[in-house]
């Protein structure tokens, strides 16, 4: 620098290219939301976004194809990208914030009243869709203040997985399995056979609430009073299944995979899981088998749904909207229920008509079908957005009681005063 | 900042070969300052972006109620210190302060005294030493989800690694991850394992400062190990080792990432800390709650800026000495 210095010119020159670097700089950060990015919505005319939560389905697998086919078929190309569940959340209102929405979303049936809540999605009457066919338990998990604001494209639940094997060895059959009683007494059997007898999911996420809820209801429990006594019953249950030795105290840290890992090992007599391991399950070194989760007085206690809805964000551009029904429509068909539902391994269509032609393929389903039927959304009976909130704290509470920091009497208490009030 | 220097400083040998007084002086500065600024910009600006704007979209984020409705439609309520008075009023303040000190002071404390050890230990060099060393930094080479994970397996209560030891050896397993008792310890242990290879290094540099001949000089005074270490390492080695308890301190305070792969802060709460809370207002549930994420974030923020004064302070002193 030092013998350049006398020179001005030179020195005035250098000057003008930091400043030009800095032009590029501030343009480069300044214009991140150009419709030229394939991720920002309200796109070209012929070219429309749609985002999903299946990173795992990539570009040109069966999923992919399925949805480009629907593009097609409304004569425009789809832009597809995939996120993490809990990354599409976040990114949708992110998304929302800057007005850039895709055309199509499709979302967990918990978030889509976390969306709506926003006035970032339009309503199924706005757009003009039928949702009469539709299960109005499945539809339920959609609804904000009495509209719909999407279509569930398919539904999984919870069921109980059992090692036929194991349960064989100890003299326990499947089918006197119907109460919470007939249960206990199982996994005693097994329990004295020498085998390990039930895990479940108690992580300290939704998932934790996600398995929690099927005890919770078949006590008959309601979300808006989480410190009933049948609430507690239900919390009890899994306390008095830890401390006898049938579930292992580890459930604390379990996800629904870490679960499923558990039960392929071949130890464990049953594990809650769902649906979406009905393939697994059939490739398992031993022989396995499904039965409904059982209500504590008997019958299948109501699991939560599971599964996505697809959901369409306003738009600036209203003229978008037509092509957006016809390819909302295409995913929602009977037939296009079927096919969601076995590119998917095994995911409940939401119709009568479309579960009638699952089972005609696939009757091995019967269970599964049931468990949707009865099954139950987290954030119907008017929960909406209270919902996650009520959630983290029964999480919350099931952590607190299963590791033994406090009664699940305590427990739940401490987590009705932290939840928010239902009116 | 750095580029303004050689151009200020190489002024000088020109205004002494030609004095400009008057008029002709101006131009020139200035043009000299606009040249500075020209070259400070770039730098200037990225600190504005990525640094200056966060920050203030924090303050904003906390002093707003931001639930998910105003996020999108950018009218939040304007609540002053509401959301602070909500987090102090908080049970889990209590419990998240507390685990954030002893979280940070016993993972720092540990780190630093096994990696002044280690540090002083490979200074001997024998056969070998530079492989051992090497090895000892393996921890901070690998991502964290990996060693986290790995760390949790390690300590899952029925086919964890340890406690299949503890049980070998006749002992009872531990509920690592698992007991409100443990969950807080089981974190700290994955904490000061994943700390020391950062305090080796550091520490084993500053070492390296230390003249061969003081340590001659003393030795042939007669001074045995472990007053060579009390009166010539430690001294001589302050500076480091307060940039090295420095650093800690702030990349401690925020460790988010170690105890949400373990514990996720359970069970219940048992090991969170000020940055998990965050961390989990923000992003762990269904519901967004951006702003107690903020306001949580704001005070570990005015937390790590205390311990920095101190520092430089000390440094002050230090200098002046």
């Amino acid at each position: 620098m030092r013998h350049m210095n006398p020179h001005r010119r030179s020195r005035s020159a250098a000057a003008a290219v930091a400043c030009a670097a800095l032009v590029v700089v501030a343009a480069c950060s300044g214009g991140g939301d150009d419709s030229a990015d394939p991720t920002s919505g309200g796109g070209s005319s012929d070219s429309y976004t749609w985002w999903d939560p299946y990173p795992q389905h990539e570009a040109g697998s069966d999923w992919d194809q399925r949805v480009q086919a629907c593009g097609t078929e409304a004569g425009v190309t789809i832009n597809r990208t995939a996120y993490d569940t809990t990354a599409l959340t976040n990114q949708a209102l992110l998304s929302a914030q800057e007005g850039t929405s895709p055309d199509v979303i499709l979302i967990d049936n918990p978030a889509v009243s976390t969306l709506a809540e926003t006035g970032m999605l339009t309503t199924v009457d706005e757009f003009g869709l039928d949702t009469g066919d539709i299960d109005p338990n499945l539809l339920a998990a959609g609804e904000l203040d009495g509209d719909a604001y999407g279509i569930p494209i398919g539904a999984n639940t919870l069921a109980l997985y059992y090692n036929a094997d194991i349960l064989a060895a100890a003299g326990v059959d499947p089918a006197s399995i119907t109460d919470w009683a007939s249960l206990t007494t199982a996994l005693e059997q097994v329990d004295a056979a020498g085998s390990r007898g039930i895990t479940f999911a108690g992580i300290g996420t939704e998932e934790g609430s996600f398995q929690f809820l099927p005890w919770f209801w078949g006590a008959g429990a309601d979300l808006s009073q989480l410190d009933s006594p049948e609430a507690i019953e239900a919390l009890q249950l899994w306390v008095d299944w830890i401390d006898a030795g049938y579930a292992p105290q580890s459930v604390i840290n379990n996800s629904q995979n870490t679960v499923w890992e558990e039960f392929l090992t071949g130890e464990f007599a049953f594990a809650e899981n769902g649906t979406w391991q009905v393939n697994s399950a059939a490739e398992a070194d031993f022989e396995t088998g499904v039965i409904a989760l059982p209500a504590r007085d008997g019958g299948n206690a109501p699991a939560p749904t599971g599964g996505e809805f697809i959901v369409a964000p306003v738009q600036d551009d209203e003229a978008r909207y037509d092509v957006t029904r016809q390819i909302v429509e295409c995913m929602t068909t009977p037939e296009g229920f079927v096919e969601t539902a076995t590119t998917f391994a095994y995911y409940v269509p939401p119709t009568e008509e479309g579960q009638d032609q699952l089972l005609t393929e696939l009757p091995e389903l019967e269970t599964w079908v049931d468990a949707v039927r009865t099954a139950q959304g987290r954030t119907s009976n008017g929960l909406g957005v209270a919902y996650p909130e009520i959630s983290e704290q029964l999480w919350t509470a099931v952590q607190s009681a299963i590791s033994g920091a406090s009664t699940p009497q305590e427990a739940l208490e401490a987590a009705q005063a932290a939840a928010p009030a239902i009116d | 900042m750095t580029t303004t220097q050689p151009t200020a400083s190489a002024l000088s040998p020109l205004r002494g070969a030609a004095p400009p007084p008057g008029p002709r002086r101006r131009p020139r500065v200035s043009a000299t300052q606009w040249t500075a600024l020209g070259f400070a910009a770039p730098l200037l600006a990225y600190l504005g972006f990525f640094y200056a704007y966060p920050l203030w979209r924090n303050i904003d984020l906390s002093v707003h109620d931001y639930n998910v409705r105003a996020f999108v439609q950018g009218d939040a309520d304007f609540v002053g210190f509401a959301n602070y008075a909500d987090v102090f009023a908080s049970p889990i303040f209590v419990t998240a302060l507390t685990n954030t000190v002893i979280f940070t002071l016993v993972s720092i404390a540990v780190q630093y005294t096994v990696g002044l050890a280690l540090a002083v230990f490979f200074r001997g060099s024998f056969r070998l030493s530079n492989t051992l060393r090497a090895m000892f930094l393996v921890p901070w080479l690998l991502p964290l989800i990996v060693s986290a994970s790995t760390w949790s397996w390690m300590m899952n209560s029925d086919n964890g690694l340890i406690n299949s030891v503890l049980r070998a050896f006749g002992g009872d397993g531990i509920n690592w991850l698992t007991s409100p008792d443990y969950s807080l310890t089981a974190v700290i242990i994955a904490n000061i394992w994943l700390g020391i290879p950062f305090n080796l290094v550091i520490l084993y540099a500053g070492l390296q400062n230390i003249p061969g001949d003081i340590y001659e000089a003393a030795s042939l005074d007669g001074a045995g190990p472990a007053r060579t270490f009390a009166s010539i390492t430690l001294p001589l080695l302050r500076p480091v080792s307060a940039i090295t308890l420095l650093l800690g301190l702030i990349y401690t305070l925020k460790v988010v990432d170690v105890i949400w792969i373990m514990t996720t802060g359970g069970p219940a709460n048992s090991s969170v800390t000020l940055a998990v809370w965050s961390y989990r207002e923000a992003f762990g549930t269904g519901r967004p709650d951006f702003s107690p994420a903020a306001a949580v974030g704001n005070l570990l923020i005015v937390i790590a800026l205390v311990f920095g004064f101190l520092h430089l302070r000390f440094q002050r002193r230090q200098d002046e000495s």
